[in-house]
């Protein structure tokens, strides 16, 4: 089973889609069931990853799975190479238990076309899944761009009023990014072939170990910064991030948010950084700045916001630039901020919009100035909304304040203190757009009078929630049982990453500065 | 004398031109069959038609790995020819299955119609196995003669007939093109052998500064653009892609296209490959402007068989794209993608042949609103080709993509790699339209009209098995391919 575990994981949704289109498509209630259990059981074949001790001791990879692909001699080579290691495996995880909690949520929110939806969620799974264990970058490229197709008609389809011009906007977006990433990708194979080194297809392990000339790593680094940027996404190339999820359903908007946008900051961890290790330098002062910019303007964007999902949107854009900054630091805590706050913006956000999915479903609108005293109406749901606005401004105790205090701790400590320093605003301003939202929502006396009578969360609501309650509370409190499974893939990464990279080594403050902070994982593996 | 005669007879090797002997015999008899059957009725023709492209194939696979050159070194089949060859018979193949429910549709069942394709068939494979300019040339003047009637069979619609007449003028124009070139080229170098002509330009080095040879070779490059419908040489193709019968279409986009192509790169890979560098930079400029033009103007065209045309003649400029690589992955990646777009385009072709109306006044953006939810099998199958068209994985346009673009770079072209991926993106915006139409739009009419039948569901079955086949598991077909090359 080991042997063979993430194939069985990648492709088990697949097959479920297939089994799906056999089955009548008025039969709602099937297709929804049918949906979730195929969910949850893939949700299930993913469980012995996380529960695997040999990623707190090695930082490898491992369930490995090799077999040859496309072989055309000295023409090129792929092969079918897959592996998780401790950075994909939490956002392995993520995606599989964000699942189910999806086609939960759509039980009575999609009613068109069920059978298509379905088919699309499911299809939509595999893809992820594909793109975060594939060590092949070709492979990795047909998983990455598998993606779009899903998403497209997700949005497409069951979106909104607007919903032609985002997705075609979401397409059009990712698909030019990843086609000059393709340039890249067969430059970087034949710059292999022809200085000889080992091989192994598009490998990214060898390709790791390539002794790439500066100015070919410059090119090749801003192909796939560029590609990963509009995935993530970064300021200035967000825009489509914001009609995406507004016009997409729920269950769309809260996949988009929780993995869809983790591509592109995994896709600097994995792929754009280790890679090309000399470019970081030139480019890490300008995308750190990009970072700073996207969190200020995204949280003043979110706090001009009268529609509650268009908050939640370009409170996205904060996020993501608080993780892209971690990752920046290229020092532990940073990243370790980064990758944990991947998990974060994935439960949090992913949760904020199934809130906002809940009063849309109720309400069909989802302008902040509708709504008004709901506390008092629904008091469950108000714990619930509490808690996760706690956790998405980050306030100790929830998951949000471990990753943004180390992402922030990291960028401090390394050579990018001012970015830092004014990125800190960021948290301010999340706890500005973000209370005063919650308040105008919940707290007062009911204004509207279409609000008098709105029901608490069902029970199904409820279920939905708990799982993410959870983690909010597990991330928060002892993050470690997380960070212990990262550390030795992370330690590695950041040697590919800086083994060339002097300038930022010697910036990296003592030890010591870690030690103060009982929280900081760096604390554990620091003198590893 | 005898000798003479002996030594002729030996130089003829019937096997050399054995397949596309066997199709025109073939091709007679079924004129002769037509001529005796009652009229409208072509069901049989059509059947009769396709068995013989089946064993044509087969005679055809006899030049695989055992390559047969014949009357005195003008013809050859080698793995290149057959595997062309084999191209242009899937081609015809899939053309005959989508046409004869069409024929009787359009209520213009005259058999003449198969005997047609399987000529322009043979003809085709005349040229992708003719190593002498005038063996090529007949190839493609059995091809092209073939192809004008059948781009105005309709004869009583005007745009069919509009479509013949231009087809026909600027076709013999840009042969007369191609003829002056040879007879330029033949002045210059004394033979029409293509190894002739790569042996002098070897022995000449300075032939690009002799006007002669200069002029001759570009006034027979001309004639190749002219017939692959590379920009600027590509005005033809939209009337005549509208106005031909849709299997046409469909046809002409892909088999002769892949011939001309074939023909193409024999003469100037093997024959003018002493003056590659100049070459290449001329192809650098057609590939990037034949890319640019096609996608450019497809983005305002509400036409679907006039968008198709012009996303053919971006095709074609991802294909000279190859030429430019002018190495054994570009070239081989030349025939793979032959394939692969005779593959998407037909299927393509064949969902719009069962979704037209008599006159096909219909197939515009607006007629195929809400064609996803009214017909859902022919929509995801039209969405397959169309992601496969844009070059998406898991498709075979994604493979088809990769390969050449693979030649270009591994020969150091990555400018004109970004280029080409950024024309891909630009195409994503008219072929997304369609899926717009298809699905995000609200259907406007009921399609009660499409009747699916048999022979063009096959043809649309063995289109999506092509085309995915060839997008997951490729490497087959891209080692025959590379085997294919020179």
């Amino acid at each position: 089973m080991a042997d063979y575990l993430l194939s069985t994981m990648i492709f088990f949704p697949l097959l479920g889609m297939f089994v799906l289109l056999v089955i009548p498509r008025d039969n709602d209630g099937l297709l929804k069931g049918f949906t979730l259990a195929v969910s949850l059981v893939t949700f299930a074949i993913s469980l012995p990853l996380a529960f695997d001790n040999v990623f707190t001791t090695s930082g490898g990879m491992h369930y490995r799975e090799f077999y040859e692909w496309i072989n055309i001699g000295k023409f090129f080579q792929m092969n079918y190479n897959l592996g998780v290691d401790g950075i994909s495996l939490w956002l392995v995880m993520l995606t599989t238990f964000i699942m189910p909690i999806t086609v939960l949520s759509t039980w009575n929110a999609v009613e068109k076309n069920t059978k298509g939806f379905m088919a699309m969620l499911l299809l939509l799974e595999t893809g992820m899944l594909g793109a975060f264990v594939s060590l092949d970058l070709f492979l990795f490229y047909i998983f990455w761009e598998l993606m779009l197709i899903p998403m497209y008609f997700l949005i497409g389809i069951w979106g909104g009023k607007n919903r032609i011009y985002a997705a075609v906007k979401f397409f059009i977006y990712t698909a030019v990014g990843s086609l000059l990433m393709l340039v890249a990708i067969i430059f970087v194979y034949y710059y292999a072939v022809q200085s000889g080194a080992p091989m192994n297809g598009f490998g990214i392990e060898e390709f790791y170990k390539l002794d790439l000339p500066y100015n070919a790593q410059f090119w090749l680094f801003l192909a796939f910064g560029f590609s990963f940027a509009i995935k993530v996404p970064m300021f200035p190339l967000h825009t489509w991030l914001p009609d995406a999820h507004t016009e997409a359903p729920t269950a769309g908007s809260v996949i988009l948010a929780a993995v869809l946008l983790k591509m592109g900051t995994y896709g600097y961890v994995r792929f754009a950084m280790p890679l090309f290790p000399e470019a970081l330098p030139t480019f890490i002062p300008f995308l750190a700045l990009l970072c700073v910019i996207g969190i200020i303007y995204g949280s003043l964007v979110a706090m001009m916001q009268e529609d509650v999902k268009k908050l939640v949107a370009y409170s996205s854009v904060a996020h993501l630039g608080f993780v892209m900054l971690g990752v920046f630091a290229m020092n532990l805590q940073g990243l370790a901020g980064g990758m944990i706050q991947m998990i974060n913006h994935g439960i949090s956000t992913g949760a904020l919009f199934l809130i906002v999915g809940f009063i849309y479903e109720r309400r069909h609108t989802r302008l902040i100035t509708e709504f008004g005293g709901l506390a008092t109406k629904m008091p469950i749901f108000a714990t619930i909304f509490m808690i996760i606005t706690f956790s998405s401004v980050g306030l100790p105790g929830t998951n949000g304040f471990v990753g943004e205090f180390l992402a922030l701790m990291g960028a401090f400590e390394s050579g990018l203190r001012w970015y830092a320093v004014f990125a800190t605003t960021g948290v301010i301003l999340a706890a500005v757009y973000m209370l005063w939202m919650y308040q105008r929502v919940m707290f007062g006396k009911v204004t509207n009078p279409a609000n008098e009578n709105l029901k608490d969360l069902s029970l199904r609501e409820i279920v939905i929630m708990l799982p993410l309650l959870l983690f909010v509370f597990w991330i928060g409190v002892y993050p470690n049982t997380f960070f212990d499974k990262m550390n030795p893939a992370m330690e590695q990464a950041l040697e590919q990453m800086g083994h060339k990279v002097a300038v930022v080594e010697m910036q990296k403050p003592a030890e010591g500065g870690a030690h103060g902070h009982g929280a900081a994982p760096a604390t554990n593996h620091g003198h590893n | 004398m005898e000798n003479l005669v002996q030594e002729a007879i030996q130089n003829v090797n019937l096997q050399a031109i054995m397949p596309s002997l066997v199709l025109s015999a073939f091709g007679m008899v079924l004129l002769m069959i037509t001529v005796f059957s009652k009229r409208g009725k072509t069901t049989h023709v059509a059947w009769l038609s396709i068995a013989a492209l089946v064993v044509t194939g087969f005679v055809s696979l006899a030049g695989w790995n055992n390559p047969q050159a014949g009357f005195a070194g003008s013809v050859i089949l080698d793995n290149f020819a057959t595997f062309f060859s084999l191209i242009c018979i899937a081609a015809a193949i899939l053309t005959i299955l989508m046409s004869d429910d069409y024929l009787k549709r359009e209520e213009f069942p005259v058999g003449e119609y198969y005997p047609l394709i399987l000529f322009t068939t043979a003809g085709a494979m005349w040229m992708a196995s003719g190593t002498d300019l005038m063996t090529i040339f007949l190839g493609l003047e059995v091809l092209s003669v073939s192809l004008y009637v059948l781009a105005g069979y309709f004869r009583d619609q005007t745009r069919s007939n509009e479509a013949g007449l231009k087809y026909f003028f600027l076709g013999a124009f840009s042969t007369g093109f191609l003829l002056y070139g040879v007879a330029l080229l033949y002045g210059v170098t004394g033979t029409t052998k293509v190894q002739g002509i790569a042996d002098y330009v070897l022995a000449h080095p300075d032939s690009v500064t002799n006007t002669m040879f200069v002029a001759g070779g570009l006034l027979m490059l001309v004639g190749f653009l002219f017939k692959v419908a590379a920009a600027p040489f590509h005005m033809w193709t939209p009337d005549v892609y509208q106005g031909a019968p849709t299997p046409i279409t469909a046809f002409m986009s892909a088999g002769p296209k892949a011939a001309a192509f074939a023909a193409f790169i024999r003469v100037t890979i093997i024959g003018l490959d002493g003056i590659q560098s100049e070459l290449t930079s001329l192809f650098w400029i057609l590939a990037v402007l034949t890319m640019t033009v096609g996608n450019f103007i497809a983005l305002s065209q509400k036409d679907l068989k006039r968008m198709l045309a012009y996303s053919s003649i971006s095709h074609a400029g991802y294909a000279l794209v190859g030429m430019v690589a002018w190495n054994e992955v570009g070239l081989s990646a030349i025939m793979y993608y032959m394939l692969v777009y005779t593959f998407m385009n037909m299927g393509a072709f064949a969902v719009l042949v069962l979704i037209g109306k008599k006159g096909e006044d219909n197939l515009t953006l607006d007629g195929v609103a809400g064609l996803g939810y009214k017909k859902p099998i022919l929509g995801v199958a039209l969405c397959v080709f169309l992601f496969s068209l844009m070059g998406l994985p898991p498709t075979a346009g994604f493979t088809g993509k990769f390969y050449i673009f693979a030649g270009a770079i591994k020969s150091g072209y990555i400018w004109l790699a970004v280029l080409g991926m950024l024309n891909s993106a630009v195409s994503l915006f008219y072929y997304l339209r369609v899926m717009v139409q298809m699905y995000f739009k609200d259907p406007e009419e009921d399609f009660a009209w499409v009747s699916i039948n048999v022979p063009t569901a096959i043809s649309i079955a063995i289109s999506i098995v092509g085309v995915l086949y060839l997008g997951i598991v490729p490497g087959t077909l891209m080692n025959l391919a590379k085997m294919a090359g020179f």
